[in-house]
């Protein structure tokens, strides 16, 4: 026997009547919500897998014996797989750098800011283009150095002075020098 | 979907009949590509380009797939992987040869379907979907070309991966950890190469994916046509199958006969010598320029020489490095705008006198000379040259385009395609 109709449309009224929210719809908004933070959750380790691994970290120091650079010589070492100059210079060229400390350039730095105290004639220097990331020319002898004389980057023109600093093109920084940088002896630096 | 006079899928064979009432695949085929997709009787030879795209698409997967199977992605075994397929692989030369190639004349195709779209505004409304979905492809297809070519670990690859990851080094900020996130250490190094083959691999299976959406919404409103005129009855359309299968199928046997001749008598015509040097971090070939189907974007990204900002303070709004990255986006993200750039309802170009002489004369010049300039050293000749005509094409989509759309008189348009055709008016119907 089938029930009358009516107590069903009052229940649905009765239904209506329920103040806003309803339990209903905190168990929804609960339930996305925890399968969001979950999901936001699970989502960490599928991005930070792609950060640098351990290994790759764990290459953040090294040591070079500069004690075969002559002056007016440069080397290309590698630093957390990077290319590196250490650049031994003449004292021409660190008067030339000098004359030009005080010149309009892109990102202002003396070459004092560039060295180690009293170390001026040591130059280190990533060999790594601020641009985009070429290495630049002008470090070995024979070398295109560019229009002042220093670095010259073959991929987009990026002209850089006898200090590393930026001059011309389209790089928007000065080679960079690692912060972490020191002289374990005369002879020795040590890179990070 | 479709016009009310498409022919309806009916099977002959009772095999086939059984097979679609379980599953309308046969159904879906019939209304896609066969006799149920009536189609403008006047599609000329540029309305090929889609198909051979497609076929391209096949080509790159079915020979990737085989790679894949004698590659190694390992700093130490990729380059001399790719010289073991070379050498020792039965026809491993010639299935990575018809890769190499196959990437540029899929490439090829592609530019010359975009062409097509743009000269007979195939991204007007009602196809609006197709062209913003037709741009997704594209910069897939760019993020795959790139990430393939970094593949074999040569002196190209190498540096290809360096510079193009150093665009993102760009963003303020974030730039240099986002930079290290994407290559996963300092440099370009194992773990690059391994997420760069998993991607490659991925990505063109999210390209098949988005043509599918591509093809669908075009078989919404159905293909354009050259007079840009909508089809009105059913004498302005033929079944696509017969008429153009066959056409398609001309179009692939020359498109084949092209590639084939490249790929056995040109091989390395368009690629780069400097790749067959195994990868060396510690020194950046001479003069290092991308694939060819990328000079005109990497023109642009050299252009900027100086910083953008207050003249004569020192103060710099957007670095010089910074510009030429959101110039080389924005050149092709600047797409998704068009068909709300140019606000002129009539389709074709043929019908445009104004549009014409700025699209034969204005744009295509600058892309070819653009073109030019990514390809030759930087050079003040060659950037200022970049600078001209990639400022013109930045003027010709946000300027020249809406302008054109507001003065330009059109010339008239035929009465319906079958007019255009066969100069007599589309009959009334006899009813």
């Amino acid at each position: 026997m089938r029930k009358p109709a009516e107590p069903a449309v009052a229940k649905e009224a009765a239904v209506a009547a329920v103040e806003e929210p309803r339990r209903r719809d905190f168990i929804h908004i609960a339930t996305v919500s925890f399968a969001g933070v979950g999901t936001a959750a699970a989502a960490v380790p599928m991005l930070t897998q792609m950060s640098a691994s351990a290994d790759v970290r764990a290459l953040a120091s090294i040591e070079v014996d500069v004690s075969a650079i002559e002056p007016g010589q440069a080397i290309k070492t590698m630093w957390r797989k990077q290319p590196v100059f250490v650049s031994r210079l003449t004292p021409e060229k660190i008067a030339e750098a000098k004359k030009d400390d005080n010149a309009p350039m892109r990102d202002p730095q003396t070459l004092e800011e560039r060295t180690l105290p009293n170390r001026e004639e040591w130059l280190v220097m990533l060999a790594v283009c601020t641009h985009l990331g070429c290495v630049p020319t002008g470090a070995a002898q024979g070398e295109p150095k560019g229009d002042f004389d220093g670095y010259f980057c073959p991929c987009h023109g990026s002209h850089y002075d006898v200090a590393g600093r930026i001059r011309k093109g389209p790089a928007p920084t000065n080679l960079v020098v690692p912060e972490e940088l020191s002289f374990v002896s005369d002879t020795v630096i040590k890179i990070g | 979907m479709s016009f009310p006079w498409a022919q309806e899928y009916k099977p002959k064979h009772p095999l086939m009949q059984w097979f679609d009432e379980r599953l309308p695949l046969p159904r879906l085929v019939y209304n896609s590509v066969g006799a149920g997709y009536p189609t403008p009787r006047n599609l000329n030879y540029f309305w090929n380009f889609g198909s051979l795209a497609g076929l391209a698409l096949v080509i790159q997967i079915v020979t990737g797939v085989v790679l894949a199977m004698h590659y190694y992605s390992t700093v130490d075994g990729a380059f001399n992987s790719v010289e073991h397929i070379m050498r020792n692989v039965n026809s491993g030369w010639l299935i990575r040869y018809a890769h190499m190639n196959g990437a540029s004349f899929f490439f090829i195709v592609v530019y010359i379907h975009m062409f097509r779209g743009l000269y007979f505004g195939s991204y007007k409304a009602p196809r609006e979907m197709i062209w913003l979905l037709g741009v997704v492809i594209f910069l897939l297809m760019m993020a795959t070309g790139f990430l393939g070519y970094v593949l074999p670990w040569g002196q190209m690859s190498f540096w290809a991966a360096q510079v193009i990851t150093g665009f993102f080094s760009a963003i303020p900020l974030v730039g240099e950890p986002l930079r290290q996130w994407l290559l996963g250490g300092f440099a370009p190094d194992q773990a690059t190469l391994s997420r760069f083959f998993s991607l490659h691999y991925l990505l063109p299976f999210v390209i098949a994916g988005v043509i599918i959406l591509h093809i669908w919404a075009l078989h919404i409103p159905g293909s354009s046509n050259p007079t840009g005129v909508p089809v009105k009855k059913e004498e302005d359309t033929v079944p696509f199958h017969p008429y153009y299968t066959a056409k398609d199928g001309f179009g692939v046997g020359v498109f084949l006969i092209a590639f084939v001749i490249m790929t056995f008598f040109a091989p390395n015509f368009m690629g780069h010598p400097d790749n067959y040097i195994p990868a060396n971090p510690l020194s950046t070939p001479a003069h290092i320029v991308p694939e060819w189907y990328y000079w005109p974007f990497y023109a642009i990204l050299r252009a900027f020489t100086v910083d953008f900002g207050i003249p004569f303070t020192g103060i710099v709004i957007i670095p010089a490095k910074l510009m030429g990255v959101l110039a080389m986006f924005g050149s092709i993200l600047l797409f998704f705008f068009l068909p709300w750039l140019d606000t002129s309802p009539v389709r074709s170009g043929h019908y445009r006198p104004l549009f014409k002489k700025f699209f034969w004369f204005g744009l295509i010049p600058s892309v070819i000379i653009l073109s030019i300039c990514g390809v030759m050293e930087a050079t003040t000749t060659w950037l200022i040259l970049a600078q001209i005509s990639g400022a013109y094409y930045f003027a010709h989509f946000l300027i020249i385009l809406p302008l054109i759309s507001r003065i330009e008189k059109p010339l008239p348009l035929p009465g319906s395609i079958t007019e255009a055709v066969t100069g007599k008016p589309l009959k009334e119907a006899a009813a």
